[in-house]
């Protein structure tokens, strides 16, 4: 892996240093035959030679470099329409990066060929109707193509999620993230309200909302595989951004405005683990919305398990209410008996507030 | 020499005999006048520029900083201590929050500061009066205060690196809440407030301008100067004024609702927040609101900064590969087509942030039809190589990079602007990757080649070329070794404005560790070549070869006037105008170059069928001498 800084030095200085001393030499060589054509002078060539040398080692390097670091691109997409994105992302490429060699190549080589010479005059040539009317509309039927191909992937991707979705809400603060699921008597979270939130709800959870009494909230994000999942996504304090990079998706967290994103997990941790070979591989959410000095630590493990599995988990999940049973207090006389069902005969020790991200000093 | 320069002088000759003595203000002016509060058009643009390569050595070096910690993270950054004190921690590291205002510096300072004051301001500036053959901008005195307006904010922006709390810290875009509120983190209180101040007057600074540069197109071109026969740099000029012009407003209004959120307990931007133990009482603003009003400025902010270069590099090319530029009515046809959908394509920066997904749908569309003209103008520049009679000065090469750079960032915005395909992409290094191929760079590239051509121009001296080459072939290896690499990363997965990358977890950052130390050695290099240019322009100031009258051989107005052009530009009449600017090579010509100076009347040899008309018309284009002086006289 040295051998990447090592090899694309390398590569810099030789061409920083034949360029030196090519045109050194050709000073000490040539020197005087142009001076009287001030703008022309004896490094013309060199620089020709110069772009002609850009090319064939540009075009090494970025090829090299680009097999080099592919294997440690994202691995295969985790979810559903990751895969189709993904496709579409490198088919893209391939006519960009195409469109950009031929672009760049015929530019360089035109530096070269055509660089001055005395005994040439240039060719006036101000105008082509047809190959300008050819070159606006092969790009934009390029184009267009895309863009189409573009559009019903984001349509789908952004479509209303299926009814069956598993509903979940993650909430950005400075520097974390909270989990909240709706439970496993109803699949309804329920109200939040910004005002309520104290040391211990760290949400807001509103306890006159009925929905609320079994949801409960995690330090790590579990997600069904197959299933789709929507993410119900809220900020406290600034912007964050929901980064799930393994299944393509991204949605900002917006204080005041909640957002969301659905999508279907199709690869489970163990799945990948094998698949990468990698025994301690895990899924991650990440932030990629500037929030302040701890940004760039703002994750948390996600786990993508096998329906069942997912089921198991949750069902081991103690409500908010359950583990706080202080709460009770705020719930309203009328729901007081719906709620008590919550309530733990013997008061639990521990007290769970929700996720605290990678702590940063 | 040739024909088409003896007749130049004849032709300046004769408006010699006949000079009806332009009021030339004879008495000297004092140092002060002359050069600080200086009305001359040539004078603000110097000022422009140096205080425009002042600016982006700050920028530059910020950047090196943060690129220490990247490509470095366990380096010792203790030998920085004297210079940046406690923003160096105990542990010998950056400040994690001094990361972010460095980062978010180095924008404000290299997009607003550098490349839209320091290339456009210089640039419309210098060429808008010697190429459309003006006396001077429609009110030097308004102009005159849009630099010190500019300079004014310039100093604000500066004394915020040193405050106690920090400069802003919240990214170039300051998005709010993270900028409104102080509790945030520290570079949200005393160094936003000085970043909008600052923003406020630079916005001042740029309309001034802006509306300088456009009634000056439009009012003061010499006679026969139609605006079919204005070099593109003038056109690209006159749409990055039309784009500011109607874009800076906006961001002033985005600004002042932050500034009231900030400071008088308004909610334009802000609902529902908790923050640091509190719940605030702001109910029902929308930080999505802030991001329309900022990207309605940003997106066509990025061409303010990009047409110039383009416009620049246009003259430069034709000029040198000795051919018309190809296609000069489809470059202004394009231009005036990325102008215009320059305004309608904003909210593709905005795909992931909630906005509602139909609108993405929209913008998607729009934002693919402006990757047409952008095609249309690489195509023309390669054609315009095409058989021609290549001379490489440093601007040509120069120019020639920066059409490298505008294709290879060009083409990633087609990814970029398909929103299904930006949904992983947004906001990781691809993005960066993008911006600095095709803004930064090639900006940066237009503005080297500008000043590597007009430098004669501007001081009556040449700079060295061979220092040129070899800072032509350092910075175009060392922007390409920075910013290629940063495409990997962001397919990796790699956010912007990340610290460090420990928290992607799965070991991904040791994969790049190499990669990133490569960048940031890249980059320093980069940096340090940019020494040999620095060195190049100051010692060629006082130093350099004295320029000859017409060192390129150019056909623009600007070459006529005295080899350094005293006030009021042209000694006599201001020549007239019978052609176009690219008249090069023309069949049928001795010289390879005819300046727009000469009448078709003068050089029937080269004449094309349809140009045997323009002789008719040449008696009528001489005729509005009285009225031209009048004007003046006014
Ligand atoms: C081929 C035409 C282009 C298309 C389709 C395009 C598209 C895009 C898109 C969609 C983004 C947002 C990416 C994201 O944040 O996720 C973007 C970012 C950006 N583009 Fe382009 N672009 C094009 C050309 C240009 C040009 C010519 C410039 C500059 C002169 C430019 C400058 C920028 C900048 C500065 C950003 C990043 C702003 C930021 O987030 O800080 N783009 N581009
Ligand atoms: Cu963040
Ligand atoms: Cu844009």
């Amino acid at each position: 892996m040295n051998y990447l800084v090592g090899l694309l030095s390398v590569v810099f200085f030789i061409l920083a240093i034949t360029v030196i001393s090519k045109s050194l030499k050709l000073n000490k060589n040539l020197s005087g035959e142009n001076e009287s054509d001030s703008a022309l002078d004896s490094h013309n060539n060199t620089n020709a030679v110069g772009f002609l040398l850009f090319w064939l080692f540009g075009t090494i390097a970025g090829v090299w470099s680009f097999l080099h670091s592919q294997p440690d691109f994202l691995p295969e997409a985790a979810s559903a329409h990751g895969v189709k994105t993904d496709s579409m992302f490198w088919i893209s490429m391939a006519v960009v990066t195409f469109a950009f060699f031929i672009t760049n190549s015929l530019l360089f080589f035109f530096a070269f060929q055509y660089r001055n010479n005395k005994n040439r005059k240039a060719t006036f040539y101000p105008v082509n109707h047809k190959l300008e009317i050819i070159w606006t509309i092969i790009p934009a039927i390029v184009m267009a193509i895309l863009v189409f191909t573009g559009w019903r992937t984001w349509r789908d991707i952004t479509s209303q999620a299926p009814s069956n979705a598993v509903v979940i809400e993650l909430t950005g603060h400075q520097f974390g993230w909270y989990v909240r699921y709706a439970g496993n008597d109803d699949s309804q979270l329920g109200n939040i309200n910004y005002k309520l939130i104290d040391e211990t709800n760290s949400l807001g959870l509103d306890f006159t909302d009925k929905n609320t009494f079994d949801d409960f909230t995690a330090s790590e994000l579990h997600l069904p595989k197959g299933v789709p999942v929507l993410l119900k996504i809220r900020a406290q304090d600034v912007l964050h951004s929901v980064y799930l990079p393994f299944h393509r998706v991204k949605m900002d967290a917006v204080p005041g405005m909640p957002t969301k994103f659905w999508f279907t997990p199709t690869i489970s941790t163990d799945e990948m683990r094998a698949k990468l070979g990698k025994s301690d591989f895990n899924f991650k959410l990440n932030c990629t919305e500037i929030c302040g000095r701890g940004h760039f630590g703002m994750a948390i493990t996600v786990f993508v398990d096998e329906p069942e599995d997912y089921k198991k988990w949750v069902s081991e999940q103690k409500p908010f209410l359950t583990m706080n049973p202080a709460y009770l207090s705020k719930v309203p006389e009328n729901l007081k008996a719906k709620a008590s069902k919550y309530i733990p005969a013997e008061p639990i020790a521990t007290d769970s507030t929700a996720s605290e991200a990678v702590s940063v000093k | 020499m040739s024909t088409a320069v003896s007749t130049t002088e004849e032709v300046i000759a004769h408006g010699h005999d006949h000079g009806h003595d332009h009021e030339h203000e004879h008495h000297e002016l004092g140092f002060i006048r002359k050069y600080i509060f200086s009305e001359d058009h040539k004078t603000i643009a110097k000022q422009y520029l140096i205080s425009g390569i002042l600016w982006a050595f700050i920028g530059g070096a910020l950047s090196i900083i943060f690129r220490l910690q990247l490509g470095f993270p366990d380096m010792s950054l203790e030998w920085l201590r004297p210079v940046l004190g406690e923003w160096i921690d105990e542990s010998g590291k950056l400040d994690k929050e001094f990361y972010l205002a460095l980062v978010t510096m180095h924008g404000t300072i290299m997009v607003f500061f550098v490349l839209t004051a320091g290339l456009s301001g210089t640039f419309s500036n210098f060429l808008i009066p010697l190429q459309i053959g003006a006396r001077d901008m429609a009110s030097g005195f308004i102009n005159m205060l849009s630099y010190w307006f500019f300079f004014l904010s310039s100093v604000i922006m500066f004394s915020s690196l040193f405050i106690e709390t920090g400069p802003a810290s919240g990214g170039w875009v300051i998005y709010p809440p993270l900028s409104a509120l102080p509790q945030a983190m520290p570079g949200s209180g005393l160094g936003m407030t000085l970043w909008l101040t600052s923003m406020a007057l630079f916005i001042v600074s740029q309309l001034m301008g802006g509306i300088n540069y456009i009634c000056t197109i439009i009012n003061l071109r010499t006679r026969g100067m139609t605006f079919t026969k204005m070099p593109l740099t003038i056109w690209s000029f006159f749409f990055t004024a039309v784009l500011g012009l109607l874009s800076f407003p906006v961001l002033l209004s985005a600004a002042l609702l932050l500034i009231f959120d900030r400071s008088f307990g308004t909610s334009f931007y802000l609902s529902e927040i908790y923050i640091q133990g509190q719940a605030l009482p702001n109910m029902g603003g929308s930080p999505i609101l802030y991001q329309h009003l900022f990207w309605f400025l940003g997106h066509p902010e990025v061409y303010i900064v990009l047409l110039p270069a383009l416009g620049m590099t246009s003259e430069v090319i034709a000029t040198n590969a000795r051919k018309p530029i190809f296609g000069y009515r489809a470059m202004i046809g394009s231009m005036m087509g990325i102008t215009v959908l320059a305004f309608i394509v904003w909210a593709h920066h905005m795909f992931v942030t909630g906005m509602n997904p139909f609108l993405g749908s929209v913008f998607m569309f729009l934002t693919l039809i402006i990757a047409v003209p952008s095609a249309v103008k690489g195509f023309n520049y390669i054609t315009t190589l095409w058989k021609g009679n290549i001379v490489f000065t440093p601007a040509m090469l120069f120019s020639i990079g920066l059409v490298s750079l505008f294709i290879s960032g060009g083409v990633t915005g087609i990814i970029l602007g398909n929103s299904a395909l930006d949904i992983n992409l947004h906001d990781t290094y691809f993005v960066v990757a993008h911006f600095h191929l095709v803004m930064g760079a090639a900006s940066f590239f237009g503005l080297m080649a500008g000043v590597y051509h007009w430098f004669p121009k501007m001081f009556g001296r040449m700079m060295n070329k061979t220092a040129g080459y070899i800072h032509f072939w350092f910075t175009f290896v060392g922007v390409y070794s920075v910013f290629f690499p940063m495409h990997y990363t962001g397919i990796a997965g790699f956010p912007r404005r990340y610290y460090s990358f420990t928290a992607l977890g799965n070991d991904s950052q040791a994969a790049f560790t190499d990669l990133n130390a490569f960048i940031s050695f890249a980059a320093i290099i980069t940096f340090t070549a940019q020494a040999i240019f620095f060195i190049n322009f100051f010692y060629s100031i006082f130093k350099g070869k004295r320029a000859t009258q017409n060192p390129w051989k150019s056909n623009t107005l600007e070459w006529t006037t005295p080899i350094v052009p005293g006030h009021g530009n042209w000694e006599g009449e201001i020549p007239a105008v019978y052609r176009w600017p690219y008249d090069y090579s023309k069949p049928g010509s001795e010289a390879d170059f005819i300046p727009q100076t000469i009448p078709h009347s003068a050089t029937p040899e080269s004449n094309l069928p349809e140009e045997n008309d323009e002789i008719a018309k040449e008696k009528e284009i001489e005729s509005l001498l009285a009225a031209q002086n009048e004007s003046y006289n006014r």
